[in-house]
């Protein structure tokens, strides 16, 4: 059953407090009357690394966005550092496959747009150099002051990353934030937001589309089902830390992007 | 493949694989040259059609004729004489009716692209209105304002306001989804998303409908002074048009059509200076 989830949620990841806790959430479109997700539970637990894989379709959007507060759920409840999710927060980082920078800022401008947003243009002005300090981090140190329209992909999406940390945010959630990227540049990201991830102990959710993403970055991979959108398996990732791009040719990970392979190919059928 | 020729003269192969790229002739010669081209053939046939009496001078002056007119009305617009008043009475009504356009079409703009109650139920007003012949509505305004400047000014001003209202309108639904989702995770308000997201991302349309609204504007004005007299320049065009003076047409015309390319050029400078951003692309995201 679809609760096997909930029954023992994350086996084995039980070292940090937990920080998100879904419970029984649920979405029907009402525009459709579709049902895209079904009773979903799931407990991140703090500085953990989740990812969520599951074929096109399957609500993974939808569930990141209930998560995120950025739509309400229709059945069950989300709660984040003890106090209920009913909208944007700023505990929440959120990205998304597209970097969408405004070309009318600048890079630095863009990075500080959600403290402007919230705290308005002093606070903004003053997080220059917070936002100087995450450029650095990612790799982008001299291109404060360049328009978007001069960065490639890759550096796009790590501005992105830049904005998306700018609040501190306590949880990261990501919907399939590489995927527009070459191969090449989507492992280095991805070795860079594991690095991120570690330095400031974020709790990270990353919605993918790609197995071996899931397998190298994560903790756990959930595996969704599709109409209703459910987590049909849990899978741990007992790989050891850091991860580094050596460890895909290892036959501890084949082994384990098989396994995810075979649950996922089963539902396709379905 | 080589020319027989050029095979016995360099017989290395570098030569051979030189790819010269050929400039077509028209891409070689300065488009100033082509377009003072195009403009003397116009006058050598205009020249030719007047002189050989094909069409007669009352309908068709000279260029000659026409020269010569320029210059004085460009006299008498110099020395401040009653063409420059003229001129700028018309030039007043212009900027007052764009001025009132901007503000109605904006304002409009704004409420039907951002509102559904808007969108739904003065939309379809506004185009009903927008198809109608907007000028038959002059004899009206000037029944209501009298024979001064404010019937222009409001002629103007209700022609110009549509193209606005439709830019600006247009221009606040092209921020796409993800930009809006965006502004929905930092928790934006909907003033916030509208200022800080929206408005800017429709600039570019909206700077659209301006243009129109700066060509339309003219238009009204002059439309205003021919149905409404006033002491315009379209006063003087149909002044000269009823003496039959047409080289005095001509040449007002075309010191209207100055006003008329300033205006537009003012338009598309500010947006230079304002939408420096805009490429084709409006949003950077993957490649
Ligand atoms: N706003 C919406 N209104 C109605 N149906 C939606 C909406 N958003 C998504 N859906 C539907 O819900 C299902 C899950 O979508 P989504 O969460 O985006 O899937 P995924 O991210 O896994 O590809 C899909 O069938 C999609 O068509
Ligand atoms: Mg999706």
């Amino acid at each position: 059953m679809s609760t096997a989830a909930a029954a023992n949620p994350m086996p084995g990841v039980t070292a940090g407090a937990p920080v998100y806790e879904l419970e029984g959430v649920g979405k029907t479109y009402a525009r459709n009357n579709l049902v895209a997700l079904e009773a979903v539970n799931l407990t991140l637990t703090k500085g953990s690394f989740s990812a969520v894989i599951g074929s096109s379709g399957c609500g993974k959007s939808t569930l990141l966005k209930i998560m995120a507060g950025l739509i309400p759920p229709s059945t069950g409840r989300v709660t984040l550092q003890g106090r209920p999710v009913t909208g944007p927060r700023r505990d929440i980082g959120m990205m998304f496959q597209q970097a969408t920078l405004f070309p009318w800022r600048t890079t630095i401008d863009n990075i500080v747009l959600p403290i402007e947003i919230r705290d308005g243009k002093s606070a903004a002005r003053a997080a220059r150099d917070r936002a100087r300090e995450l450029l650095e981090l990612v790799g982008l140190k001299g291109f404060e002051n360049v328009y978007p329209n001069e960065l490639s992909g890759g550096m796009a999406q790590r501005a992105a990353i830049c904005r998306m940390l700018i609040t501190e945010p306590a949880v990261l959630l990501l919907d399939e934030p590489f995927s527009a990227l070459d191969e090449l540049s989507r492992d280095f990201m991805n070795m860079e937001l594991q690095r991120i991830c570690r330095s400031r102990e974020a709790t990270a959710f990353l919605v993918t589309h790609s197995i071996p993403e899931a397998v190298i970055l994560s903790d756990v991979v959930y595996v969704m089902k599709p109409r209703p959108g459910r987590i049909a398996e849990v899978i741990e990732i007992d790989l050891p830390r850091p991860r580094t791009l050596d460890m895909m040719t290892t036959p501890k990970f084949g082994q384990l992007v098989d396994k995810i392979r075979s649950r996922l190919d089963k539902e396709a059928f379905l | 493949m080589n020319a027989p020729q050029s095979a016995t003269e360099t017989p290395d192969a570098a030569q051979d694989t030189v790819w010269v790229e050929t400039v077509p002739l028209i891409d070689r010669i300065p488009r100033s040259v082509q377009m003072a081209f195009v403009f003397v053939v116009f006058v050598a046939l205009w020249d030719v059609v007047t002189r050989s009496g094909l069409v007669s001078a009352i309908i068709l002056p000279t260029p000659w004729e026409t020269a010569r007119d320029l210059v004085f009305v460009g006299r008498n617009l110099i020395t401040g004489d009653y063409m420059l008043r003229a001129l700028w009475t018309t030039i007043k009504e212009v900027i007052y009716g764009f001025a009132l356009a901007i503000a109605i079409g904006f304002t409009l703009g704004v409420i039907v692209g951002e509102t559904a109650f808007g969108e739904r139920a003065i939309m379809p007003y506004l185009v009903a209105i927008d198809t109608m012949p907007k000028v038959a509505f002059a004899p009206l305004f000037v029944a209501w304002l009298g024979f001064d400047i404010h019937s222009k000014v409001a002629l103007a001003a209700f022609i110009a306001t549509f193209p606005i209202v439709v830019g600006t309108a247009a221009g606040l639904h092209a921020a796409d989804a993800n930009a809006r989702m965006l502004f929905k995770t930092m928790g934006a308000s909907r003033w916030q998303t509208l200022i800080k997201l929206k408005l800017l991302t429709g600039l570019p349309q909206i700077f659209t409908g301006l243009k129109i609204a700066a060509v339309g504007v003219m238009a009204g004005a002059i439309t205003g002074e021919f149905l409404g007299g006033g002491k315009g320049f379209g006063e003087l065009i149909r002044v000269a048009a009823s003496n039959l003076n047409t080289p005095r047409v001509f040449s007002l015309i075309l010191y209207l059509s100055i006003v008329g390319l300033a205006l537009y050029a003012f338009v598309t400078w500010v947006q230079r200076t304002f939408v420096f951003w805009h490429k084709d692309q409006v949003l950077r995201g993957a490649d």
